[in-house]
């Protein structure tokens, strides 16, 4: 049996039954990662002495007890690097664990491994990173997506049972759709925050990457809930997401966004979401065309939002507390400023310039204010439709992978890749891609994701939906060809 | 409004220093993407309450009580300089 294949849910029960050990799926996983890594680099480094420490002692009792979780390189775990894939983090060691690994922890978890990302997790491709390129496992000339493009392509490849990814505009849910697994970014205020390295704050969220929908349920369980740690956290009743699982969808509403079925869509891509339409039709949903008037700004509005924050969050990185520190410096000026031209890599050099633009002196209104008035339209747009419907459909990417290299002199280009992902962040409720069919593109066959968005803390009924289409068809069954003839 | 856009001297307030060559291009990127927001001019904001951030929510409070964290060891575990248990900094004032 290849243990490395199995789900969360599958691996648990087979853990419970004893016929295998938590050492062993330590090791399945392992020995996958040597044999298939080398060529997807989705890991930027595993360090197993201590995960095998924890598995040797895993409580099989607890929701996730003995469960290997891959964790992207911008979440703190005690004792282990966290680079945020950039190199003015280069040897950095976390000194504390971040809320969403302590609670991985006390449901029994072992967090295992680093996951490559774009720097800062700022990017749709992982090219960002400063370390290495993570590569597509359907197709290894093509981008996994980004930014937690590492995070997708191990689920993917089978070289983890589930991870941990961040979604500020869209990178849970893009590269689940590019590698062909589920992602999940739940509602703003629904996970803390506490210990990712923060990007945008107003948008941030972390989220799980699984093989299947029950996982990621199974997953939301253990993260969710309020933190005084992080004062965005919401204090809600705990809920069991895994509860709505399997009942039927009769009754449910679900709205076709008019905006997102646009020209410039993959025909292929097109298809298969329409598709899935009907066949949430077949299973009893009811389908109502939608509208979100001010879809056509939220590219904007969060290319300012967005960077605007990052400026002011990456400002902490100055060569005196942690991280990278320029030699023989001058004075202090030159120490900041040599200190961060040395450290930061491209996109996050650009990013920071635009944000510092859109919040400087004379251009706050132009720019900022105005995107946070647009932000509060787009939101309104989202109140009035989830007045009536349980969920949204659409595509999570207009297209399928594209090609390493493809994009990466044309940020314009590169920042309209998430033009479908982009809203849910500014508005703050919950989303999820699932695979929903394949494109066939020179002879190779690329996942393509079908995006639910769910009304704010409304995760069980996403999940549902998103079950319900998993169940009775047979995408999540697909995996790549990484034989020893498909490396 | 994007024709002001000046990559060196918005560099220089973010603590970055450009090369020639990175100033070209990010002055060329940049402006692209100026081009782009000012669709945002056509949407008619007026009387729209500007959105920090999406949960509803205002102060949040919490004991104000003392508890286990850092030691200064931990604090100082990453620093590229110290001294006697301090960070070291360039000096500030000349």
């Amino acid at each position: 049996m290849d243990l490395h294949t199995l789900s969360v849910a599958a691996l648990q029960k087979q853990l419970r039954s004893g016929s295998v050990s938590a050492v062993e799926a330590l090791d399945a996983l392992e020995s996958r990662i040597s044999i298939v890594d080398p060529k997807v680099g989705g890991y930027l480094s595993h360090s197993t002495h201590q995960a095998r420490k924890e598995a040797t002692a895993a409580d099989l009792s607890k929701p996730l007890g003995g469960i290997p979780i891959a964790i992207k390189d911008v979440i703190n775990v005690t004792g282990e690097g966290c680079s945020a894939a950039s190199k003015i983090l280069k040897g950095y060691t976390a000194t504390y664990d971040a809320t969403v690994i302590r609670k991985l922890r006390e449901a029994g978890a072992i967090p295992f491994g680093r996951l490559n990302m774009d720097e800062f997790a700022m990017g749709s491709s992982t090219e960002n990173s400063a370390y290495q390129l993570t590569r597509n496992p359907w197709d290894f000339s093509r981008i996994p997506g980004g930014s937690s493009g590492g995070s997708a392509a191990v689920v993917a490849a089978d070289e983890a049972y589930a991870s941990l990814g961040s979604d500020t505009g869209g990178s849970i849910r893009q590269p689940a759709a590019l590698c062909g697994c589920v992602g999940l970014k739940p509602t703003y205020g629904r996970v803390s925050r506490f210990g990712l390295i923060a990007f945008a704050s107003s948008l941030d969220q972390i989220g799980p990457f699984t093989k299947t929908v029950e996982d990621s349920a199974l997953l939301l369980n253990a993260l969710a809930g309020k933190d005084p740690m992080d004062s965005t956290s919401v204090d809600l009743p705990s809920d069991n997401y895994t509860r709505l699982l399997g009942q039927d969808l009769k009754g449910i509403r679900i709205g076709m966004p008019k905006e997102y079925f646009i020209e410039g869509i993959d025909p292929q891509v097109d298809k298969a979401v329409r598709d899935a339409i009907r066949h949430y039709e077949a299973l009893g949903a009811e389908i109502v065309e939608v509208s979100l008037p001010h879809t056509e700004y939220a590219v904007a509005v969060y290319y300012i939002v967005a960077t605007a924050e990052a400026s002011a969050n990456l400002a902490r990185f100055d060569g005196v507390r942690y991280g990278h520190r320029a030699d023989n410096v001058q004075n202090l000026l030159d120490h900041y400023t040599r200190t961060r031209s040395e450290g930061f890599g491209e996109e996050v050099k650009r990013r920071i310039i635009l944000g510092t633009y859109v919040l400087s002196s004379g251009y706050y209104d132009a720019y900022y204010l105005r995107a946070q008035k647009v932000r509060t339209l787009i939101r309104q747009d989202f109140t009035r439709a989830f007045e009536k419907v349980d969920a949204l459909i659409c595509p999570t990417s207009p297209e399928v992978a594209f090609r390493i290299g493809d994009r990466s002199d044309d940020p314009l280009k590169m920042y309209l890749a998430d033009i479908f992902t982009i809203a849910a962040n500014l508005a703050g409720n919950c989303g999820i891609s699932i695979p929903c069919g394949f494109a066939n593109v020179e002879s190779k066959r690329l996942p393509i994701g079908l995006q639910l968005l769910g009304k704010p803390f409304e995760e069980a009924k996403l999940l549902q939906i998103a079950h319900a289409y998993e169940q009775s068809t047979p995408w999540h069954r697909e995996r790549p060809d990484l034989s020893s003839s498909g490396l | 409004m994007s024709a002001e856009f000046d990559v060196r001297y918005t560099a220089q307030l973010a603590r970055l220093s450009l090369t020639d060559a990175e100033a070209a291009k990010f002055q060329s990127q940049l402006s692209q993407v100026l081009v782009y927001v000012e669709k945002l001019k056509q949407v008619d904001v007026s009387g729209v309450e500007p959105t920090a951030h999406s949960s509803e929510m205002n102060n949040v409070f919490r004991a104000d009580e003392p508890r286990d964290w850092f030691t200064s060891k931990q604090a100082l575990s990453n620093a590229p300089r110290q001294a006697n248990d301090l960070f070291v900094v360039t000096k500030v004032i000349e």
